[in-house]
């Protein structure tokens, strides 16, 4: 068979993937692109042409600026909590010891609950007035009263990142888990005989060896934690007075809440040009990672 | 070295029980609170274990009582296997052919990564004139223009799965079909596909799980029980004033039952799916 008719073939085949894509993906795309340089409501009028004026105004806005850090904030302690938890559980699963096989079961868990409902739960946990967090703390005497956890700026954040790490950790730990597995054993057994310690044999024989899927891993996961809405939204809505709005949060406002469909879009479209230049110098990293490996 | 080794030992079975512990706390403090009483949730101190196991949560979301909490559960109960069932049918629709066609033409194979690149859009990036073009059509509140927003994320997701499943079918079976007379529809459908059961099964479930999982376009798209998922629904509840918090808790133990049962009894599969590079968000 020949390559032409190959490619042919392999386009038709293609066809209802690709009219799909441009009908759910690629026309709101553009559209967005569109609407960005108008000043359009949600409902209603169309709007008119106002140039770059969108975009000089959500860059230069406080709003933004503060939204940016928050999310660069929860994203990095998060990713970070849970790359090195996921990691550290992974290394303990490793290890040969009874109901092993369990536990890895139970990592299961974090990861298939709905993220709705992880949200919900630890936002029941937190409850200032019955919580189950206030309880144990009053009842172990390390507070004297209740608090308001996911009310005051001070500790919203860091519940919601707890919240998230819980959620999310296991799924490192799978990761890395099955990355360990492939680790050769005699390679182990040589290190050892050399004499090497336990943190040089993790750095010069495991690490070489799960690098790469931890990378795809720390890759995935701070694009999401970028592009967070879910957790937030159920817990605190942004709040206490913003200090947990992320930048998916300030784009639901601008462009649902305050139905400004035009600034929302460019607001939309300033996230999207940060996620991808976030995941292409994540991609040269992955790459370099990739090569220093072998 | 003998003493160092239990010491090792010990070490090792402390961290699993913290471990253990960490994951199992909060998933076994939801249960309970969906069998507390009432009065045991509000009570100071706290009752962390009811003296008698109050399963009446459970009768009332899922009766259909009109106007009850369980007319609102049951209905979005329903909305969501509807929407996740019609976006993962179609998803597969879509990706099986195009998973074929990239993994035996890997001349195309660019326009996947293209595809797959889409997976970094922020889903605020497209929300705005998928909520404009679903209301010219109509389709806002309905479970159909749910599902159709829903391969988004789904269509993308299963095509690049299939694509690895199919990479693994040697294409010297297909081409010795081929060699007896089949035609190329013939060898898909009796060859490759039966081979490619376990690969479409995985990513059904995931395709599944990932839209039974989504809030945002949901809570966008959706405005009453016509079209509520469930994930809409729980946020509801959970930012309502509602007194009793033992029935948000009993909502989200029954939201979760299906992908944690999913999760438990595809263990192998789902993970030697996440580990070859496809991550759930």
């Amino acid at each position: 068979m020949s390559g032409p008719f190959m490619t042919t073939r392999a386009w038709l085949l293609m066809l209802p993937l690709l009219a799909v894509m441009v009908a759910v993906i690629g026309w709101p795309l553009v559209s967005t692109v569109g609407l960005s340089f108008t000043d359009a409501k949600l409902v209603g009028t169309s709007g008119s042409f106002v140039g770059f004026d969108n975009y000089a105004k959500m860059l230069s806005s406080s709003n933004f600026q503060r939204t940016l850090y928050t999310t660069a904030w929860f994203a990095i302690v998060s990713v970070t909590a849970e790359m090195i938890i996921g990691v550290l559980a992974a290394l303990l699963l490793n290890q040969e010891f009874h109901g092993r096989f369990v536990l890895r079961a139970l990592m299961i868990l974090p990861w298939a609950l709905p993220t709705v409902v992880n949200a919900t739960l630890w936002r029941l946990i937190y409850n200032p007035e019955y919580g189950a967090l206030n309880a144990a703390l009053t009842q172990i005497g390390v507070l004297d009263s209740y608090r308001s956890w996911l009310g005051e700026p001070a500790t919203a954040m860091t519940a919601l990142i707890v919240a998230d790490t819980w959620k999310n950790f296991p799924l490192v730990t799978l990761i890395a888990l099955a990355a360990l597995q492939a680790v050769p054993r005699d390679i182990k057994a040589a290190a050892l005989v050399d004499g090497a310690g336990p943190f040089a044999r993790f750095r010069f024989v495991t690490l070489p060896f799960i690098v790469g899927p931890l990378m795809v891993a720390l890759v995935l996961r701070t694009i999401e934690a970028f592009k967070v809405f879910d957790i937030i939204w159920v817990m605190t809505r942004g709040g206490p007075a913003n200090s947990t709005r992320t930048l998916s949060i300030l784009v639901y406002q601008e462009a649902f809440s305050f139905q400004r469909a035009g600034s929302g879009a460019s607001l939309a479209l300033i996230v999207t040009l940060l996620v991808s230049v976030l995941a292409a110098s994540y991609a040269v990293l992955v790459r370099k990672t990739a090569g220093s490996a072998r | 070295m003998g003493r160092s080794n239990l010491a090792f030992t010990v070490f090792v079975y402390a961290c699993a029980l913290l471990l253990t512990v960490v994951i199992l706390a909060p998933v076994v403090w939801l249960f309970v609170m969906s069998i507390s009483p009432a009065a045991d949730l509000s009570a100071k101190p706290l009752h962390w274990w009811p003296q008698q196991a109050d399963f009446s949560r459970y009768k009332l979301l899922l009766s259909t009582l009109e106007n009850s909490a369980g007319a609102a559960f049951t209905a979005a109960l329903r909305n969501s296997i509807v929407v996740a069932g019609m976006a993962t049918l179609a998803a597969l629709a879509v990706a099986i052919p195009a998973g074929w066609a990239v993994s035996r033409t890997p001349s195309v194979g660019w326009s996947l990564s293209m595809v797959i690149a889409t997976y970094m859009l922020p889903p605020v990036a497209l929300a705005v004139p998928l909520y404009m073009g679903l209301a010219h059509l109509g389709m806002l509140n309905s479970v159909f223009g749910l599902a159709l927003v829903y391969l988004t994320i789904l269509a993308p997701f299963t095509t690049w799965l299939m694509k690895s499943g199919f990479d693994t079918i040697p294409r010297e079976i297909e081409a010795a079909a081929m060699m007896d007379g089949a035609n190329l529809f013939q060898t898909l459908r009796r060859i490759t596909l039966p081979l490619a059961m376990p690969v479409v099964a995985t990513s059904a479930l995931f395709a599944f799980l990932l839209a039974w999982d989504e809030f945002f376009y949901a809570l966008l798209f959706t405005s009453d029980q016509r079209a509520k998922t469930l994930t809409v629904t729980i946020a509801d509840l959970a930012g309502g004033r509602i007194a009793d918090y033992g029935l948000i808790a009993t909502a989200g133990v029954l939201a979760a039952l299906p992908p944690v049962f999913i999760g438990l009894v595809m263990q192998r599969a789902l993970i030697s799916g996440l580990t070859s590079g496809g991550v759930k968000g």
